[in-house]
């Protein structure tokens, strides 16, 4: 469903060009469960946006559900991403004034999702995630733990094909991490495919798939089982 | 996303910035507020000086001799020589139907002299009917009575300060006075009067208008003061009285007549621009908050990079964006506008209870341009914060802590 050929990617610092990833081809099939990793600065990053349109490449092609994505305009990439990518980031990025149950809504309220709809559907994730009695809750009254599920629950409440986690538990201690990484593992038991960038070999571990990215090139590609 | 959900975030947002809310809407209100004051004031000045006159008579017409082509100028001092305005053709005048009261005046210096103290004055022909015209109050004993204007009774009525001066403590009334070659009597006092047309009132000597002919030698008044019944009958007055006159000089309507109106309306169009200029000083500080606008949603816009990624992660187009931070500063700029304005109201029924007297109060059309600036500014300087936001690249917004 998702599929990158020759995709690079390169920065412009002053005079200096710095390549961050180098014609790398690779794709992914609906439900799959892949970690990207590598050393600090290896581009995962760079890849993961790419894939969630929130940059483009300087080459290649990326096509999404076979449609090439790749030269959409930025109106278009924000409903492609609105429809099909749900994103979790290392630092929950929750709009602070937000209450729990407002931040979850909140693509459907940019996507124009009736009132009434909203509520239920939102009540449904956080309960799901265990944080029904949290959702009148502001972010900066939530722990670490719960607030990456909040976020999750904004990155499933409009139903993505795929799920998008950079450095998910990069900010969590080690239970709360693994939790989160259990309901992570448990939308992509549900058939969303799942890609995690992280630095954590334990992590890495537990995917299907292991990709290890080194000067923004592919080295590794394995698949367990 | 819909208008109240658009509305919805952006009070969530305004709440949650509470002293950059309280301050915009501050700078937005004292913007408005001074327009809605100084245009009041201005309008109040304008409607005060509009009521004096019409205190003084707007049915006025005043006719002097000689044509001039633009109303309100003096006649012309060259070509040819007017004819006598005469008495006669002041008394021709009572006979209009629209025509409330004649007083022909003519007028000149003389010296007045009472024993060995003598000054000179400005001595003022007239009739019983400029009592009337003028809206002069008696201090003493009684105004000229003229029946027949055509006869110089030696009579005379004095200003208040030419009273005092010729006559200190002594009794006025009934006393003889000298006036150049001639003499008369006092019959009354004018009460303590405002200055009326620029005539000091206090130092006047008024005579009956036959009087003052002869005494300066002369055919023709000075000028001939005319009242309409009503404010509707000025302009037929007018064309009637120039038919009279035409009629009596021979076809010829050389005179010129002033309507009060536009000596009213003079006054006017200078209190109105006026009016205009504070208006539009205190504009600038319209202008003045649409600039902090602009600054502290720029600010705003800094502030919240990290939202601004997310917004765009989860799928708001740069459209989106550009709405929701330009409903911020339109809310700000509303909400100002709106507070603005009622501290003006406030601050003009404070002024028109500190002046009754002046009809303070401001003009619609300020109001309206006071609320449509706000608003246009406030937009206007949040067109390029909110671009700016829209245009902000995700991945670096969402990269900054
Ligand atoms: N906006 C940018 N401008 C310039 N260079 C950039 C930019 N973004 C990334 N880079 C460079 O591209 C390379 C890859 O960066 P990237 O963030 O993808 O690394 P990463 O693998 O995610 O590292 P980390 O594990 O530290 O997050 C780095 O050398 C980085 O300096
Ligand atoms: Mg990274």
């Amino acid at each position: 469903m998702i599929r990158l050929e020759g995709i690079g990617r390169e920065f412009r610092v002053g005079d200096q060009l710095v390549r961050a990833l180098r014609n790398i081809d690779l794709s992914f099939e609906a439900g799959d469960y892949a970690a990207i990793m590598g050393p600090s600065g290896s581009g995962k990053s760079t890849l993961l946006n790419i894939v969630g349109l929130l940059d483009r490449p300087t080459t290649g092609d990326y096509y999404l559900e076979g449609q090439n994505v790749t030269d959409l305009s930025d109106g278009e990439t924000a409903s492609v991403r609105r429809e099909k990518i749900g994103f979790v980031f290392q630092f929950f990025h929750l709009v602070p004034r937000l209450s729990a149950e407002d931040n979850v809504a909140l693509p459907m309220t940019l996507a124009g999702v009736a009132p009434q709809e909203r509520r239920s559907r939102v009540s449904e994730v956080l309960r799901s995630l265990g944080l029904a009695d949290r959702s009148r809750h502001r972010p900066d009254q939530l722990s670490g733990g719960q607030r990456q599920r909040v976020a999750i629950a904004r990155a499933t409440v409009m139903q993505p094909a795929v799920i998008l986690a950079d450095e998910p538990t990069g900010n969590l201690d080690t239970k709360s991490g693994k939790e989160v990484l259990h309901i992570l593992e448990g939308l992509n038991d549900r058939g969303m495919t799942l890609i995690v960038v992280t630095h954590d070999s334990e992590i890495g571990d537990r995917a299907r798939r292991r990709i290890g990215l080194v000067d923004g090139s592919i080295e590794t590609d394995l698949r367990q089982r | 996303m819909t208008v109240t959900d658009v509305l919805g975030f952006t009070v969530v947002a305004l709440r949650g910035f509470r002293v950059r809310t309280v301050l915009m809407l501050l700078a937005m209100s004292i913007g408005v507020a001074s327009v809605v004051v100084l245009t009041a004031l201005g309008d109040g000045a304008r409607r005060f000086v509009a009521e004096q006159f019409s205190a003084l008579g707007t049915n006025l017409l005043i006719m002097l001799p000689g044509r001039s082509e633009t109303t309100g100028g003096p006649p012309p001092l060259m070509g040819e020589t007017p004819r006598n305005l005469t008495l006669n053709d002041a008394l021709a005048l009572r006979r209009i139907p629209g025509v409330r009261w004649v007083a022909p005046i003519s007028l000149g210096n003389a010296e007045v002299s009472l024993g060995a103290r003598n000054r000179e004055v400005l001595i003022l022909g007239t009739t019983e009917e400029y009592l009337h015209v003028r809206g002069l109050t008696m201090g003493q004993g009684r105004f000229l009575v003229t029946p027949d204007p055509t006869r110089a009774s030696p009579e005379c009525v004095i200003g208040a300060r030419i009273r005092e001066e010729l006559f200190a403590a002594q009794v006025a009334l009934g006393q003889w006075l000298r006036l150049g070659d001639r003499r008369c009597r006092v019959v009354g006092i004018l009460g303590t009067q405002e200055h009326s047309l620029g005539v000091a009132m206090d130092e006047i000597v008024l005579v009956p208008v036959v009087f003052a002919l002869a005494l300066f030698d002369k055919e023709s008044l000075f000028r001939v003061l005319v009242e309409a019944r009503t404010r509707d009958h000025v302009e037929r007055t007018r064309q009637s009285v120039l038919e009279v006159i035409k009629a009596r000089h021979e076809g010829e309507d050389d005179v010129t007549i002033i309507a009060q109106d536009a000596v009213l309306a003079t006054f006017d169009n200078i209190l109105y621009a006026l009016t205009l200029a504070v208006a539009g000083i205190a504009a600038i500080a319209l202008a003045v908050a649409g600039v902090l606008i602009m600054n502290v949603m720029l600010i705003a816009v800094s502030q919240r990079t990290p939202e601004i990624g997310l917004l765009k992660a989860i799928g708001a187009p740069p459209g989106q964006i550009t709405t929701l931070f330009l409903s911020e500063a339109a809310m700000l700029s509303t909400c100002g506008a709106l507070l603005g304005w009622l501290a003006g109201q406030l601050g003009v029924w404070a002024l028109a209870r500190a002046y009754p007297q002046v009809p303070i109060g401001a003009p619609l059309w300020a109001i309206a341009a006071a609320l449509g600036i706000a608003l246009v500014t406030g937009v206007a300087f949040g067109i390029l914060p909110a671009r700016r936001a829209a245009r902000l690249d995700p991945v670096i917004a969402l990269s900054r802590r």
